[in-house]
């Protein structure tokens, strides 16, 4: 196989992951990676950096659509980020250190509990009313458009959520992902912040964790431009037309079907690295 | 005093920035297109060598280098410099952000965005 084949195959791969993660909203990333090392051979190193790229680009091109819908919270995803970039730092150094397989093992236990997530998609929607001393210090507290005007929200566990994002960041310092499925848990589950506001400002705060852990990876030699291409502007072809043919929530049964292709990615990666081949 | 913004302000505001960094995808992704169309017509049949990882070469890990491979027309420090323009949009992302919380005269926000441009600056150059 030569590379122009190659990158065409890489192109067309990377491309349907990038249309399956903006349907699910799981993001490419998760599929990149086992998609690169199992399906290509390619070293795991530089499976993180081509996905942490196509991350940054996924991110950064979507911004404006979550925007305009008017649920971000700037002050969250900025104070946040203070920890999802201070973890993605981490994680990154810890990439250049840790060895193949230990990065495939922790990557396939991400993926089990990602896909977990996906399938049984658990939201909470209670609205917290009543002030939270270090939200508000914090000026956290903010109002999302809801049937025609805007309702407030305060939150809860500001120092647990902060904790859990710098897991975040350590995550997509490691794994060249997202670690959107984190960040909505930080914000949604543990610090209560609604649903839509949570999935909208994670996407904002995911292109920053990410550029963090990149200039770290640029470094240690992670960045393939030659993979990275392919991988890149197939993740945004498909991310910009899943966008497109999709403007409602994806359906219950595709979000169980990818998730079932995410876990047995999962266990593919885990047996590949406990036999030693990744 | 603070200047508050009102959402109506703040929205558009965020609208033009989101705008900004959509352009700045496509700037970076037709610069990486550009280089690897050269890169194949170069080397497109030669064999593909990533199952081993050797780190890459110096040419394409610091922005020096990348430039001055720009300049000699070196497809690898060609598609470099559109993942580094793509890099480059969420840490202006953040940087207006900065920009914006001066003006709004919001002092924490103001040390909160100044940390993390720090740690982006921080990973880029150090």
């Amino acid at each position: 196989m030569n590379n122009i084949l190659f990158t065409i195959l890489i192109y067309f791969g990377s491309l349907f992951a990038g249309f399956l993660g903006s349907l699910t909203g799981l993001g490419g990333g998760v599929i990149i990676v086992p998609m690169l090392t199992l399906l290509f051979n390619v070293d795991i190193h530089y499976a993180v950096g081509a996905s942490l790229i196509s991350v940054i680009a996924t991110s950064s091109g979507a911004a404006s659509a979550y925007v305009k819908e008017g649920y971000s919270n700037i002050r969250i995803g900025m104070f946040l980020e203070i920890a999802t970039t201070i973890g993605a730092i981490a994680g990154a150094y810890l990439a250049g250190i840790a060895p193949a397989n230990a990065i495939a093992i922790i990557f396939g236990f991400v993926l089990i509990y990602s896909a977990s997530q996906s399938i049984l998609s658990r939201k909470e929607e209670n609205l917290v009313l009543t002030e939270d001393k270090i939200a508000t210090k914090l000026k956290l507290n903010g109002s999302y458009p809801s049937g025609g005007e805007w309702k407030r929200y305060s939150m809860k566990n500001v120092p647990t959520g902060f904790g859990i994002c710098t897991v975040a960041g350590v995550l997509s310092g490691l794994l060249g992902v997202g670690g959107g499925v984190v960040k909505v848990i930080a914000m949604n589950r543990i610090m209560k912040i609604p649903f839509k506001v949570s999935t909208t400002t994670s996407n904002f705060m995911i292109g920053v964790t990410a550029a963090a852990s990149a200039g770290v990876y640029l470094k240690n030699g992670f960045i393939n431009p030659s993979l990275v291409m392919p991988v890149m502007l197939g993740v945004l072809t498909g991310a910009f037309t899943g966008a497109k043919i999709i403007k409602h929530t994806p359906s219950k049964w595709l979000k169980i079907l990818f998730g079932i292709l995410v876990l047995f990615l999962a266990f593919e990666m885990i047996r590949n690295a406990v036999i030693g081949s990744v | 005093m603070n200047k508050e913004l009102s959402h109506e302000e703040e929205r558009k505001i965020e609208i033009t920035l989101g705008n900004l960094l959509r352009v700045g995808v496509i700037t970076a992704a037709v610069i990486v297109l550009a280089g690897g169309i050269i890169y194949l017509a170069r080397y497109g049949f030669q064999l593909p060598h990533y199952s081993v990882f050797n780190g890459e070469p110096p040419n394409v890990k610091s922005l020096i280098a990348i430039l001055k491979g720009v300049i000699e027309l070196k497809s690898l420090s060609i598609i470099q410099l559109g993942i580094l323009v793509l890099i480059a949009t969420p840490v202006l992302r953040v940087f207006f952000s900065f920009v914006a919380f001066i003006y709004e005269k919001d002092l924490m926000y103001t040390f909160f965005t100044f940390i993390v441009l720090t740690v982006l600056i921080f990973s880029l150059m150090g």
